[in-house]
């Protein structure tokens, strides 16, 4: 009896060891001849539906073009997606193609030999499609690794009717703007909604002050080491935003709040003003889940200026997120091909479907277009300078020590100095 | 059978599957992470071997003994509340009206993930919407806090919903262990006089004291590595200033793209846990068990 118990066990034993061993191999079966692309981005059904909508149509016409080539979808929200990839990386999985940042983001990924040159995609079909400049953010030792998508730029936005009730005008000047905000905040309206949860938030507060104080260079050479956080202009910056917190100009708790938070009370008309980048435009022209009256009583100004000084033409802003082709890919050429065919029809696409603004030309007076996206393509059209995300010009530690000291700027815990010394002493590790 | 239950190789056999799926998914991992604690790796490109570099950066690394006093201050908290969750289970094991009603909306934060906790409590801590600072202006406190976003207030704010999310499990457990005492000894107390305090004090809690060694073990320990609630309601901020021992492995390795340093935290971190549980269990340890 219990020899039969014994051999049971064992054969139990043995099958669970099989199960176990069954877990690993056999698991590429990608068709007989015909190839596949994998793809893996980053704008789920839910939450950036229009976007969603405009990859599954670009990848049907892509595969209604070449019948021998799949396209395998991934999609994932943006932090997830984040975590995933450098996952993927690690253990050497990347998929063909999927979705990269500029600068200081990329840079690991180019050292680890992880992403390929596409040099050739870009001087082939692509060849003087993008806005001039954009794809240089993409570039490491002079090969470009990503193709840009989107093109941003930040602005103020703000609610012409909470302006109108309490009879002010758009500002010209930074005295200007601090009227609106004394104003605002002694008629019981919350001036600026900021949610500094996220830090880069209130990173492009400072960048907009250290760009209108010190120039349009200030910020780039203190990062790329030329120059320094030390640097009076950047100082200044720093205290100007600790003078804003003293104004009450930001909503209350401004620092425990998210993005989408602050961006909720700016849509509700809790508070009167937002500094945001124009991929929410279409959330302020095109987007049919907003209501029409607010959509229309939103207007944006540019950055004033401090003192007189700093170009209010000069805009802090940048590449959003672009395409990759992993570097050890099996059907490279077929995922340049895709990446260069997604990024033209991208271009088209997005203006009309998404209200988003790519980081290809757009002629806008051949398209029907909201007035809002016009006047920002203007804008953008005439920028004399747009200078890059700092936590994206920045590598990535050294962007964690800049967002966890713009919150602690905010917070009013460190001075304007010490918010220098930490950056200095960051980027001299 | 007895026979078979008394061959070493078949206990052997027995354990063989259960073993290796864990060496697979926890020692190896375990072992691995230590490993990665000796690289300067950005987690991406090439390693580099370091040795002890990244263990030695730690232990004079303020910022994670920072986070190692929030994950004590939060893992004190949670053995104190254990206390109230026994008295709560006290009362609720007596025979008290709607105790069934009770007991089961005591249950109900286990329910939910934590992320919808951490949404739901986002809301309720809100600044200037949120119901709690709408009741605080009610009751005429001028210029309530913004619990998330103060340094001095954000870390205790967010013990709140890590408390209330862990009580009905607490509860639970000690609801069962005291429905396991037989009535008959409460009976034969009362008798004798015995007043219900008395009762609970002298009787009860002695008799499931092994269960409550357990819940202080697991309360320490997972609080000790407590890691959700805390990402996705201040992601460490206001500057650290609610930042964990895990969350801050994490925002290592992934934000900070140091994948070797956040390894040795994390390593670190399994020390730490197994240091503080083999104290535990020796201060708690008593010879004699009582039994019913």
């Amino acid at each position: 009896m219990s020899k039969k118990k014994a051999v049971t066990i064992f054969f139990a034993v043995i099958s669970s060891l099989l199960l176990i061993s069954g877990c690993s191999g056999s698991d590429d079966v990608s068709g007989s001849d015909g190839k596949t692309i994998e793809f893996m981005h980053l704008w789920p059904e839910g939450s950036s539906k229009q976007h969603n909508e405009i990859v599954q149509d670009i990848v049907a016409d892509f595969e209604a073009e070449n019948p021998d080539v799949k396209v395998k979808l991934e999609v994932m929200s943006n932090e997830q997606y984040k975590d995933k990839i450098k996952v993927l990386s690690t253990s050497n999985e990347l998929p063909d193609v999927g979705m990269t940042w500029a600068a200081g983001y990329l840079e690991p990924y180019v050292e680890g030999e992880k992403f390929a040159p596409l040099d050739d995609v870009l001087e082939g079909d692509l060849k003087d499609s993008f806005v001039s400049g954009i794809p240089e953010a993409y570039a490491i030792d002079g090969s470009t690794y990503g193709l840009p998508l989107e093109l941003n730029v930040a602005s103020i936005f703000y609610n012409k009717k909470i302006f109108e009730e309490n009879g002010l005008e758009v500002p010209k000047t930074y005295e200007e703007f601090q009227d609106v905000v004394k104003t605002l905040s002694e008629n019981g309206v919350a001036p600026i909604a900021l949610g500094n949860k996220d830090r880069w938030t209130g990173s492009l507060w400072y960048m907009y002050f250290a760009d209108r104080i010190g120039g349009g260079d200030a910020l780039t050479n203190a990062i790329s080491g030329s120059g320094s956080f030390k640097d009076p202009a950047l100082v200044s910056a720093a205290e100007e935003v600790q003078n804003m917190v003293d104004m009450d100009a930001f909503v209350k708790g401004f620092n425990g709040l998210s993005d989408e938070e602050a961006k909720s009370m700016f849509m509700n008309e809790q508070a009167a003003m937002y500094l945001i980048a124009t991929w929410d435009l279409p959330n302020y022209t095109t987007n049919e889940d907003v209501l029409q009256e607010f959509r229309d009583s939103v207007g944006y100004f540019p950055f004033p200026t401090v003192d007189g000084k700093g170009d209010m033409s000069s805009y802090v802003g940048g590449p959003g997120v672009g395409l990759f082709v992993a570097e050890d890919s099996d059907v490279k050429e077929e995922a340049k091909e895709f990446v260069s065919f997604f990024v033209q029809e991208w271009g088209k696409k997005s203006v009309t479907e998404a209200g988003v603004i790519p980081a290809t030309k757009v002629d806008a007076a051949s398209l029907d277009l909201p007035k809002m996206y016009v006047d920002v393509l203007d804008d953008l059209n005439n920028a004399s300078n747009i200078t890059l995300f700092a936590d994206v010009q920045m590598s990535a530690d050294v962007a964690q020590v800049h967002l966890d000291m713009i919150q602690s700027l905010f917070g009013k815990e460190v001075t304007p100095e010490e918010f220098a010394e930490k950056h200095e002493a960051a980027l001299s590790k | 059978m007895d026979k078979v239950m008394s061959n070493k190789w078949i206990i052997g056999l027995y354990i063989l599957p259960a073993f290796l799926l864990i060496s697979i998914f926890i020692f190896i991992p375990l072992l691995l992470s230590g490993y990665y604690g000796l690289m300067d790796w950005d987690g991406i490109g090439a390693m580099k071997y370091i040795g002890m570099e990244n263990y030695f950066n730690a232990i004079q690394d303020g910022l994670f003994w920072e986070s190692a006093l929030h994950s004590f201050l939060l893992a004190l908290f949670s053995t104190v509340s254990l206390i109230a969750y026994l008295a709560i289970s006290l009362v609720l094991a007596s025979k008290i009206k709607g105790s069934n009603l009770l007991r089961k909306i005591y249950l109900i934060p286990m329910l939910l993930s934590s992320v919808a906790i951490a949404q739901l409590w986002i809301k309720v801590f809100h600044p200037s919407n949120g119901i709690l600072n709408s009741m605080l202006a009610l009751v005429g406190v001028e210029n309530p806090p913004a619990w998330l976003a103060e340094p001095t207030v954000v870390l205790y704010a967010i013990f709140i919903p890590i408390l209330w999310q862990y009580a009905g499990f607490y509860i639970l457990i000690y609801y069962a262990a005291l429905k396991n005492i037989p009535e008959s000894i409460v009976e034969a107390a009362r008798i004798d006089g015995a007043t219900p305090l008395q009762i609970a004090y002298r009787i009860k809690l002695p008799l499931i004291m092994g269960v409550v060694k357990v819940t202080i073990v697991l309360a320490v320990v997972g609080s000790l590595k407590y890691f959700d609630l805390i990402y996705v309601m201040t992601g460490g901020g206001p500057n650290g200033a609610s930042e964990v021992m895990a969350s801050y492995m994490y925002k290592l390795a992934f934000s900070s793209n140091d994948f070797g340093y956040g390894s040795a935290i994390g390593f670190l971190l399994l020390l730490i846990t197994l240091i503080v549980t083999v104290i535990i269990r020796k201060v708690t340890a008593s010879k004699e068990e009582l039994q019913y």
